[in-house]
This record gives C-alpha cells, sequence and structure tokens, in this order.
C-alpha cells in the first residue's frame, strides 16, 4: 500500500508543554486509520498537525517533517488554503455554520472562488448524497443548518469537506456528541467513504477503532507507542503499554 | 436573616425611588408636550417646517429631518470606523493588545461633550469651509464630531458580539481553507449579526439624543437641509438654545419637540433590545 502521510520525528510544543515528541507514523492511502489513546495523549494533536490547524494556537512549535505525498507540508512555502482543501477536517462537535443547509456545503466551493450558483448546486447535491443526507434535506436547502439534528448536522460537516474533494479526511472523534444508533450510522458513512479517501480518525472509544479502521496507532504521552493492522493492535500487541491499554488496564 | 431583609427593603427602597423619579420625569414632560401638539394637531407640529414662536408657528419638521440627517450621518461614519476596530481588535490582533485598547476606547466615552464640539469648531469647521465650501457649520460636520462620539459604543458591543460567536465557526472555517478574512465576512459578521445591529442602533440613541457638540458644529439653521454642506438645527439644539427665554405656549412647543425625541430614542432602544435578545447563533450541541 501506498503512503499518503508521514510523520518524521514530528515534535510540537505549546509554550513549554511538550505535546508530540518524535512522533514517526506512516498513513496508508485509501484506508482507515484510527489513532487511539487515553485522554491528553496528543492524538489530537497529532490529527491537527496533519492539516496545520495548530497553527491557530499561539505559542504553538512544530520540529521536523510531515509528508503529504511525499512533499513537506511544516515548509513555510505550504499553501495553507491548498493544504486544507487536500486535507479536509471534522470536528468532535457538529459545527454547521449559522447560515442554510445549501451554504454550509457550497462554503469550501465559495471560499475557493466558485461564485456561481448553478455550478455549485451538482456539487452540494453530490454531496449531500455521498453522506445519504440528500433524500432527507433536498428540500429544506434554504433553510437553516442549526435546526437540523446532531447527526444531521455531522453529517452535513462531512458533506461540507466532501464538497471540496479532498484525499485526506481527519475526523477528531467525530462521534463522541451523538447517541449510539447515529454513532453506528456515522461509522457506516465512514466504511462507504474509505474506498474514495485516506481518513484518519482520533477516537477514544477503541471499539470504533476495531469496527471501522485498518490500521491502528496508540499513543500515550505524546509518543507514537506502536502501529500496526487494528487486528495485531487489539490481539497481539508488541509493546506492553499498548496490551495493558487495549486490555482495559487503565485510560 | 433580619439584618438582609431590612438591607432588601433599604435597596429596593432607593431603587424603586430612582425608577419612580424617571416615571416623573416622564409624565411631566407629556403632561407639558402632549396639549400643544393636540391643539394644534399632529399635522401642523409634524409636518410643518414653520417655526416662528412670536407668531405662534410650531413646526418642527425642519429639525426632525436636522436630527435625522445627523444622526444617519454619524453612525455611517460610526459603523464604518467601529466596526473596522472591533474586526481588527477580534480577530486580527494578539489577545492582549484588544485587552489594552479596549479600555482606552471605552475611555473616549467619558470625554465631555463639549470637548468633541470645541475641537470640532476649531479644527473641523473651518476645513470643510475651506475645502468643501459653505459656512462649515454644517450635518457633515455634525455627523463626523457625532461619529466619532459613538465609536466607543458600538465598538464596544461589537466587540463583545464578536467575541461571543463560538469558536467552532473559526476552526470549521480555516479547516475548509478559508483565509481569516473570508471567514470573518462569510461566517463570522453572519453569527454576530444581531449584536452589531444592536450596538449600531444603540449609537444612533446616543447620536440624535446628544446636544452641547452638535450646537457648537451644526449651525443651527432652521430649515431642512439639502446638502451635507448645510447648516441644520436638531430636535435636541432647538431645545437647549431656546428653553432659556420660553414661555406660555413657546415653553409648551419645546416640551412637545423633548416628546417626540423622547419617543423616537425609546423606539431606537426597544429594537436594539429585540436584536440584542435575539440569541447568538450556536450549533445545537456546542
Amino acid at each position: 500500500m501506498a503512503k499518503k502521510i508521514e510523520t518524521q520525528g514530528l515534535d510540537l510544543y505549546y509554550g513549554k508543554f511538550h505535546a508530540l515528541s518524535g512522533v514517526n507514523l506512516s498513513i496508508e492511502s485509501h484506508v482507515i486509520t484510527a489513532i487511539i489513546g487515553p485522554s491528553g495523549c496528543g492524538k489530537s494533536t497529532l490529527l491537527r498537525s496533519l492539516n496545520r490547524m495548530n497553527d491557530l494556537v499561539h505559542g504553538v512549535r512544530v520540529a521536523g517533517r510531515v509528508l503529504l505525498d511525499g512533499v513537506d507540508i511544516l515548509a513555510p512555502s505550504t499553501n495553507l488554503s491548498l493544504l486544507r482543501r487536500r486535507v479536509g477536517m471534522v470536528f468532535q462537535r457538529p459545527n454547521p455554520f449559522p447560515l442554510s443547509v445549501f451554504d454550509n456545503v457550497a462554503y469550501g466551493l465559495r471560499v475557493h472562488g466558485e461564485m456561481r450558483r448553478s455550478h455549485l448546486l451538482p456539487v452540494v447535491e453530490s454531496s449531500l448524497q455521498s453522506t445519504l443526507l440528500w433524500d432527507e434535506l433536498k428540500d429544506k436547502l434554504d433553510s437553516s443548518a442549526l435546526e437540523l439534528s446532531p447527526e444531521q448536522q455531522q453529517r452535513l460537516c462531512i458533506s461540507r469537506v466532501v464538497a471540496v474533494k479532498p484525499e485526506v479526511l481527519l475526523m477528531d472523534e467525530p462521534c463522541s456528541a451523538l447517541d449510539p444508533i447515529a454513532t453506528g450510522r456515522i461509522e457506516d458513512l465512514m466504511r462507504a467513504l474509505a474506498g474514495g479517501y485516506t481518513i484518519v480518525i482520533v477516537t477514544h472509544n477503541m471499539q470504533q477503532a476495531a469496527r471501522v479502521a485498518a490500521q491502528t496507532a496508540y499513543m500515550l504521552l505524546g509518543e507514537l507507542v506502536e502501529v500496526g493492522p487494528t487486528a495485531h493492535i487489539f490481539e497481539n500487541p508488541k509493546d506492553k503499554r499498548t496490551e495493558d491499554y487495549v486490555s482495559g488496564l487503565y485510560g | 436573616m433580619k439584618q438582609d431583609k431590612i438591607i432588601g427593603a433599604i435597596l429596593l427602597l432607593v431603587a424603586l425611588s430612582a425608577i419612580s423619579g424617571l416615571g416623573l420625569i416622564t409624565v411631566f414632560i407629556f403632561r407639558e408636550g402632549v396639549p400643544i401638539i393636540l391643539r394644534l394637531g399632529a399635522r401642523q407640529f409634524f409636518l410643518s417646517t414653520d417655526w416662528e414662536p412670536s407668531l405662534g408657528k410650531f413646526g418642527i419638521l425642519s429639525m426632525i429631518g436636522g436630527s435625522l440627517a445627523v444622526t444617519v450621518g454619524a453612525a455611517a461614519i460610526g459603523v464604518v470606523f467601529s466596526l473596522g476596530l472591533a474586526i481588527v481588535l477580534t480577530q486580527f490582533s494578539p489577545p492582549g493588545l484588544s485587552a489594552a485598547l479596549k479600555p482606552l476606547i471605552e475611555l473616549l466615552a467619558g470625554i465631555p461633550s463639549v470637548v468633541y464640539g470645541f475641537v470640532g469648531v476649531v479644527t473641523l469647521v473651518p476645513l470643510i469651509r475651506h475645502t468643501l465650501g459653505g459656512p462649515g457649520l454644517s450635518v457633515l460636520a455634525a455627523s463626523i464630531v457625532l461619529g466619532i462620539m459613538i465609536l466607543p459604543t458600538i465598538t464596544s458591543i461589537a466587540i463583545d458580539a464578536l467575541q461571543a460567536v463560538s469558536p467552532t465557526y473559526l476552526e470549521g472555517s480555516i479547516a475548509l481553507g478559508a483565509t481569516r478574512w473570508q471567514t470573518v465576512t462569510m461566517v463570522i459578521l453572519r453569527a454576530a449579526r444581531s449584536g452589531i445591529v444592536a450596538a449600531v442602533i444603540l449609537g444612533m440613541g446616543r447620536a440624535i439624543g446628544e446636544t452641547m457638540a452638535v450646537i457648537m458644529v451644526a449651525g443651527n439653521a432652521l430649515e431642512v437641509p439639502h446638502s451635507l454642506l448645510d447648516p441644520v438645527r436638531t430636535l435636541t439644539s432647538n431645545i437647549a438654545l431656546e428653553m432659556g427665554y420660553a414661555s406660555g405656549a413657546h415653553r409648551q412647543a419645546l416640551f412637545a419637540t423633548g416628546v417626540t425625541l423622547f419617543v423616537i430614542i425609546t423606539l431606537l432602544n426597544i429594537a436594539a433590545l429585540g436584536f440584542s435578545r435575539r440569541r447568538p447563533a450556536r450549533s445545537r450541541v456546542g
């Protein structure tokens, strides 16, 4: 399998706090990779390094390399707008904009310069179809996205990212604000999307990683402890710390 | 216990007496002002431009026009600068800078209006006279002075409205590849819209009620302005300029001018309250 993303010796500091230390992680193309670990282990920070969302945090320092298709995205010459178009992100809490359903999905395209409604409409339709929202919402395109249920809002946020045709989808605990049934349906959606995208999901729910991910990485205290095929990590971990975590000794 | 109850009762009494003071003022103004409106007829009072107290003519249309002209002008100027300031301080500057500048902006509100008027007369009025023509004392001069005076009000409330916008909108927008500026114009201003509208309305309320600075720079001529360079008299100026020597019907007509002002400002405040009560849009689970 081809490597889509590779971090090499990635270190990250929030002020004096050493949040990531020497992370070397390869993410395969067109499969789902899960990052698991206890709260505060740096898994969200690692995820946010992959589209440079950490740049928004004051006093953050990064060292090492993050290669996307072999090109270092930490280089100062990186076009951040283009990077984030290629590497989309879905957040822990559904965060649709206080705009209409249509304007939410069309947002990314408008940001990248496409203003004609006739060009936007087919993309909005196909994006909503890919997240199975079209049938529910095709008559409500002009109503506010804030009136949708939490699950619909999260699907809408996924549609919004899919609309700009990213190569990678980063998902930061995308189901933690949803009930178990909605969680199951979002997981179905992830599996359905996996063929077309490289998906990286952060979760503290080990069962979720086991259900959706082909590859799993275990993090602890800012270090990448172990990474491998999901079955190996859960059934036959090499590292004692991974074994303790997946067998439920702590976390 | 017992002491708390006594203190509570005393505070209630103080609060009630302050409110009843306001209530008495309101009743007084209306009692003095409303009869003459009824006697002359609302049409004669509000829609005539003849204000000649010695002849018993009391039409305030030109002053309503003057007040509206300077208020709209002040709002236009105030909104541009205040909103710009609020956006820069909340979105584009390090947190320390906005924390340091916000109290300074609020300090501007504490400068007496006569000082603003004085600066306007000494610098702005001659500038307008020499560069644009006309007497200098004008709608334009009053709009600029008032625009600066309402800057602290609008800026401060707009900053609060912008800071109340959920940071998840910023993240979501940046993560889609938007720039900071696109995020501000496409999401954040939309989300803060009701608070910003309330800020502008409250600023307009301040502008329409301002007296001293306006008297000094507006020229106070009794005519409906036809250009930004024409002098105008506002409702507030009219009361302040003539109350000193007015008596009889003239005095009542000035109270009626006050009633008009009172109603306009009350309506503006109700509108502002209505807008600010609309909760800032937020995601349901957010």
